[in-house]
């Protein structure tokens, strides 16, 4: 769960931060009322979870209560990534 | 229309420096440059001759010499004016506007200001009361800006006039960049530059020595929302509309100049140009700016108005690389950054007049925020209709239809479409309700600015500010004219008419006249109930009521598209131009210390390989990259020549 936690706050502190390291981003974070990400970067978030964890995401699961912080990111391609391996 | 400045008080060499503000701003007025020098005030003029073509040289000193003024813009209502003081007795010299505003006001004092219909700044030497008086016109058509130095007051049509005089120099000021990153302009009396200051619309200035007051002498008003219109019947509503919309047009069409008009393709400049050609013996001659982006482009709806009316139509290519050539150029008359690029096609289309030969036109601007045209006010109602049933999965749907033009917003969910538009958690008693989606969208680009930048405006919160200038009375308003009432006392003068309107149209010394904002229809649509201007989610209702009968269905009944341009992909690519790679590296960004440089290195990064990123991506790209050349050109520091380690 840490290193998926890691590899998705890497991802949203390189896209939406653009590197900033110094913005102070709970895990908890709400990433839409934090205006990190906007509709297009929704869509962005989506394909890195496709790519690199290699989860097909179907429309359903593309809603905030999955992606709308670091720690909702994480539970849902831990909860994604343990159903493909059952 | 013209540019002038001036000052109050004692200064050393006069002439010499009211002849380096006058020709600071020689764009504004490029027929006649005239000065005027007393011992405590002075006033420089640089002419643009529409009225009074052979007889209206500035500064004009009244019979006596007690009274002299310098003048920028146009009192349309100047010939009414003129008989009402030819009846009093009172003789004229001249054939100008400029001539019955000074006698009006030795007539009446600033008390003349309610009288006067139309877009005007002036500055009056009263030597009799040995004052200065500065005012402005109601919507802020024409700009105005002031400061004072070692006790001397100096003003000046634009900011660039008063960075001539001795001591006054280019700073940023801080706050006035959050309000851009927030809200898309400063809030008069701020400006961009630290201690310069604009005098707001509808403002009247008096100076005298040793005090200077500001007050207003009009007000924007809207009807308590549990008090019943008086205005109940629709037809006669859109009959009186087409009456005060005719008079306002047949007003601007007065000039010793012939008259074109700016014809964007939608219903509000095809209004006005509708009307005009028929108030023109010679055929009307139209303007319209092009895209190679279909997403931009309306060309298809101007061909088919200009078409239908006759006029004797020109277009201007807006094509993949004109923005950035022509963008430096830009920011150097908006003197200010910006977070949207589309005041630079504007710059282009106003060229294209002045090649044309002409020296005025009209235009369509202003009808969205007086009759409710604009997306913001639908997003306000369909996100109060979805606050009231927070759970609903059907209601945010309405969001798709509202923004077409937006394929990221098409494809996300019902629960991400209320998520991003906070339909669940917004207070719908909010005063800002309508605009917190923008705000916070708009704020995001903050994410750029240096560490010291966010320090110096730590505890700083220009949303709140905004709220703290509301009047008194806005919390009885019904929400769409609260909405209004944002629009156009914020962004209408503060962006709007300057960054996009009198600054384009001038650097081309081009005179735009706005019908839509005739103080006479500005009053009456603030009257009208909402729902004559937002029926359902069909914006501009009314208009399109008075519309019907003049102009072909397709432009009558066609939904408004949003006027913008393309934003980031404008300067990145193959054949990116020097001084974006110049402005936007990391030494440059860390010599003008406002924003992080590897954030900003990164965006850069982002946008070459991505062109069509988000709202935030470009306002940021945009926004920094504009300030960025503000202050190479104001400051004169080297924050976009400097190269990169």
């Amino acid at each position: 769960m840490v290193a998926i936690k890691d590899k998705v706050k890497t991802f949203i502190v390189d896209n939406f931060l653009f590197g900033d390291t110094s913005y102070e981003l709970a895990d908890s974070a709400s990433l839409i009322e934090n205006g990190i990400i906007d509709s297009t970067a929704v869509l962005e978030l989506v394909a890195f979870i496709e790519d690199d964890f290699g989860i097909a995401m179907v429309d359903a699961d593309i809603v905030p209560a999955n992606l709308d912080s670091i720690d909702r990111i994480s539970a849902f391609i831990k909860a994604k990534a343990e159903a493909l391996a059952a | 229309m013209c540019g002038f400045g001036g000052y109050f008080g004692s200064v050393r060499d006069a002439e010499a420096l009211l002849a380096r503000m006058t020709s600071a701003i020689a764009h504004r007025g490029p027929d006649e440059q005239g000065k005027f020098v007393a011992p405590e005030a002075g006033l420089g003029h640089a002419r643009l001759s529409v009225i009074g073509i052979g007889d209206g040289q500035q500064p004009m000193s009244d019979e006596t010499g007690n009274l002299t003024i310098a003048f920028n813009g146009e009192i349309f209502n100047y010939v009414e004016l003129r008989e009402g003081l030819l009846a009093k007795g009172r003789r004229f010299r001249t054939s100008s506007d400029t001539e019955v505003l000074l006698q009006l006001y030795d007539e009446m004092g600033e008390d003349c200001l309610p009288l006067l219909n139309g877009d005007f700044a002036f500055a009056i030497w009263d030597n009799r009361r040995r004052r200065m008086v500065l005012a402005r016109d109601r919507m802020g058509v024409r700009p105005l800006f002031y400061t004072s130095k070692d006790g001397v007051l100096y003003f000046a049509s634009e900011i660039k006039a008063l960075l001539k005089v001795p001591g006054i120099s280019a700073e940023i000021d801080p706050i006035a960049l959050d309000q851009i990153f927030t809200l898309w302009a400063p809030i008069a009396p701020r400006t961009a530059f630290r201690d310069i200051h604009e005098l707001g619309p509808a403002s009247v200035m008096i100076a005298t020595e040793g005090q200077v007051t500001v007050k207003p002498y009009w007000h924007l008003d809207y009807p308590h929302r549990d008090t019943p219109s008086k205005i109940t019947d629709e037809d006669d509503a859109a009959e009186e509309l087409r009456t005060l919309l005719t008079d306002a047009v047949r007003l601007r069409m007065r000039a010793d100049v012939p008259v074109g008009s700016y014809l964007s393709g939608g219903l509000d400049s095809s209004l006005v140009s509708a009307l005009a050609a028929g108030m023109t013996p010679l055929k009307l001659q139209t303007f319209s700016v092009t895209f190679d982006s279909a997403e931009h482009d309306e060309s298809a709806f101007q061909t088919e108005m200009a078409s239908a009316l006759g006029t004797r139509h020109r277009t201007i290519a807006c094509r993949a690389g004109d923005i950035a050539d022509v963008f430096p150029e830009v920011i150097r008359f908006t003197e200010r950054p910006i977070i949207r690029t589309a005041p630079a096609p504007l710059y282009q289309l106003s060229g294209l007049v002045r090649q044309a030969g002409l020296k005025v036109v009209l235009t369509g601007e202003g009808a969205d925020e007086v009759f409710a045209g604009y997306d913001v006010f639908k997003e306000a109602r369909v996100r109060r209709f979805c606050g009231r049933q927070p759970a609903s999965r059907i209601r945010p749907q309405l969001f798709r239809k509202l923004y077409p033009y937006l394929p990221g917003l098409q494809q996300q969910s019902v629960e991400y479409l209320a998520a991003f538009f906070g339909t669940g958690s917004a207070a719908l008693d909010d005063p800002l309700f309508s605009h917190r989606p923008r705000f916070k969208t708009t704020s995001a680009a903050k994410m750029f600015f240096s560490g010291d930048l966010r320090a110096t405006l730590m505890g700083y919160n220009a949303v709140e500010e905004l709220a703290g200038r509301l009047p008194e009375a806005f919390s009885r308003w019904h929400p769409l004219h609260q909405a209004q009432y944002l629009e156009t006392r914020f962004l209408l003068p503060g962006y709007i008419l300057s960054s996009q309107g009198d600054r384009m149209a001038m650097a081309h010394g081009i005179e735009g006249r706005f019908p839509f904002l005739d103080h006479r229809l500005v009053e009456f649509a603030a009257r009208l109930p909402p729902e004559m201007k937002l029926k359902g989610l069909v914006e501009k209702h009314i208009l399109r009521k008075v519309a019907k009968h003049l102009l072909p269905t397709a432009i009558s009944e066609r939904t408004k598209q949003p006027y913008r341009a393309p934003e980031a992909r404008s300067f990145v690519g193959p054949g990116e131009l020097d001084y974006v790679r110049d402005s936007l590296s990391e030494a440059s960004i860390a010599a003008g210390g406002l924003f992080n440089a590897k954030a900003v290195a990164n965006l850069h990064e982002k946008c070459r390989l991505q062109p069509a990123s988000g709202f935030r991506d470009n306002a940021a790209f945009v926004g920094i990259l504009s300030t960025q050349l503000w202050q190479k050109i104001f400051t004169g520091e080297k924050v976009g020549a400097a190269r990169a380690a």
